[in-house]
């Protein structure tokens, strides 16, 4: 084993005292030494957009960044999205009744990135979605269900008093 | 484990890292990590200590500079692509970061970042080139600026030395320089399709890059296409802008 560091952050809410390689990056960290495994991992070199994660509210590729970089900060990981274990978020509920999913292994990643764009951008279009979800590759869907299910989850969010995340 | 082992810094001042750079051999900076990062994962890269400049003080910052604008190096692409100044004053730059890999990327990705990395495919690259920005440069005597022509030595190779890392660029209000001979064939001009099409054609000289992704001849193609295109869009604009309104 290298070099290793002690790191606090949080994640999904809940604060974390690890020990990490320094040389880990935060996606096998959180996956291996966490153990929240919703966070994929597809190219691990920052084109495929599975491993997507909130970094202090922004989206950021995981398998980008080292795991000591995380020290002090924020976190959120799909684990973290639905408000209770028995209820959905929006986005995910849109998701789950527009078929916007086919094997879900980009799904993690893309409902981040649509976390903070549809809070940056509450009303979008249609091409926006587009241009929003273009670092998410999906290899089953074609997209269409994708964007069908997030225009309709912006809309339940418009209808809904302002909530986290 | 993807990246190779390696000693990490992550020092907090300027003149911190200048020191470690000027003490450690083969060490490489980490910026925003959205170009290093894949190569250490692909272990293209081996170096022996990583600097993180992440919690670098006074590198993130744009400021106005008497009509310059200068920016940290260490300023995300996501700031600047939302800065109003940048979208007021410098709407090119705007347009470019759109362009510059996903929201996800430009989130972490800063401007110095993408400037050393010196990809000539890169948008912010070229921005550089065409502004004819200054890029400052801190080493262990004292900063020193240098001109974005002289910038580049060879191919991703800056002109920066070992212990040297780059502080911010500075962006003149405006200076036209490239493709002059573009220029020369529109100005005083009436815009028109056929003028755009006959004044962009000599991109098609423009030297450029012949490798596995794709022949010169498709860049120097795609050189008076896109150059067209640009002022096309321009010319629409204009338009736009002096439409006469119904009274």
């Amino acid at each position: 084993m290298g070099e290793t560091r002690k790191i606090a952050l949080t994640v999904n809410g809940k604060r974390y005292e690890e020990e990490v390689e320094v040389r880990v990056t935060l996606a096998d960290f959180i996956r291996h030494q966490l153990g929240l495994t919703g966070t994929h991992l597809g190219c691990e070199h920052g084109v495929c957009g599975a491993c997507t994660i909130l970094f202090d509210d922004r989206s950021a590729r995981s398998c980008l960044m080292l795991a000591v970089q995380a020290e002090g900060h924020d976190i959120l990981t799909v684990e973290g999205i639905a408000p209770s274990p028995d209820k959905l978020h929006p986005l995910q509920q849109a998701f789950h009744e527009h078929h916007g999913l086919q094997c879900g292994f980009c799904t993690p990643g893309i409902l981040t990135t649509l976390i903070e764009f549809l809070r940056d951008n509450p009303d979008p279009t249609e091409q926006e979605v587009r241009i929003a979800i273009s670092g998410n590759l999906c290899r089953c869907t074609g997209y269409q269900n994708i964007v069908t299910a997030t225009l309709d989850a912006a809309k339940r969010l418009r209808a809904q008093p302002a909530q986290s995340p | 484990m993807k990246p190779p082992p390696f000693r990490y810094h992550d020092p907090k001042t300027v003149s911190e890292t200048v020191g470690l750079l000027a003490s450690l051999e083969n060490a490489k900076l980490l910026a925003g990590g959205q170009s290093l990062m894949p190569m250490l994962n692909f272990r293209f890269v081996l170096p022996d200590h990583i600097i993180d400049l992440n919690r670098v003080d006074g590198l993130f910052y744009i400021r106005d500079a008497q009509g310059a604008l200068e920016i940290g190096a260490m300023t995300r692409q996501r700031d600047l692509e939302f800065s109003e100044a940048v979208r007021a004053r410098w709407p090119i730059m705007h347009e470019a970061l759109l362009q510059v890999g996903h929201r996800q990327t430009r989130n972490r990705g800063t401007i110095g970042g993408s400037l050393c990395h010196l990809d000539p495919a890169a948008e912010l690259v070229s921005l550089a080139m065409g502004y004819d920005a200054t890029v400052m440069v801190a080493g262990s005597n004292g900063e020193r600026e240098v001109p974005f022509a002289e910038f580049p030595v060879a191919y991703m190779t800056p002109a920066i030395e070992a212990n040297e890392l780059v502080v911010g660029v500075r962006f003149p209000q405006w200076a036209p320089k490239r493709a002059r001979e573009v220029e020369q064939a529109i100005v005083g001009q009436v815009p028109a399709g056929t003028l755009f099409r006959d004044a962009c054609e000599s991109c098609r000289k423009l030297e450029a890059i012949d490798d596995v992704q794709a022949p010169a001849s498709y860049r120097q193609h795609l050189a008076a296409v896109l150059s067209r295109r640009a002022l096309e869009k321009a010319h629409a604009r204009l338009l736009e802008a002096h439409a006469v309104r119904p009274h």
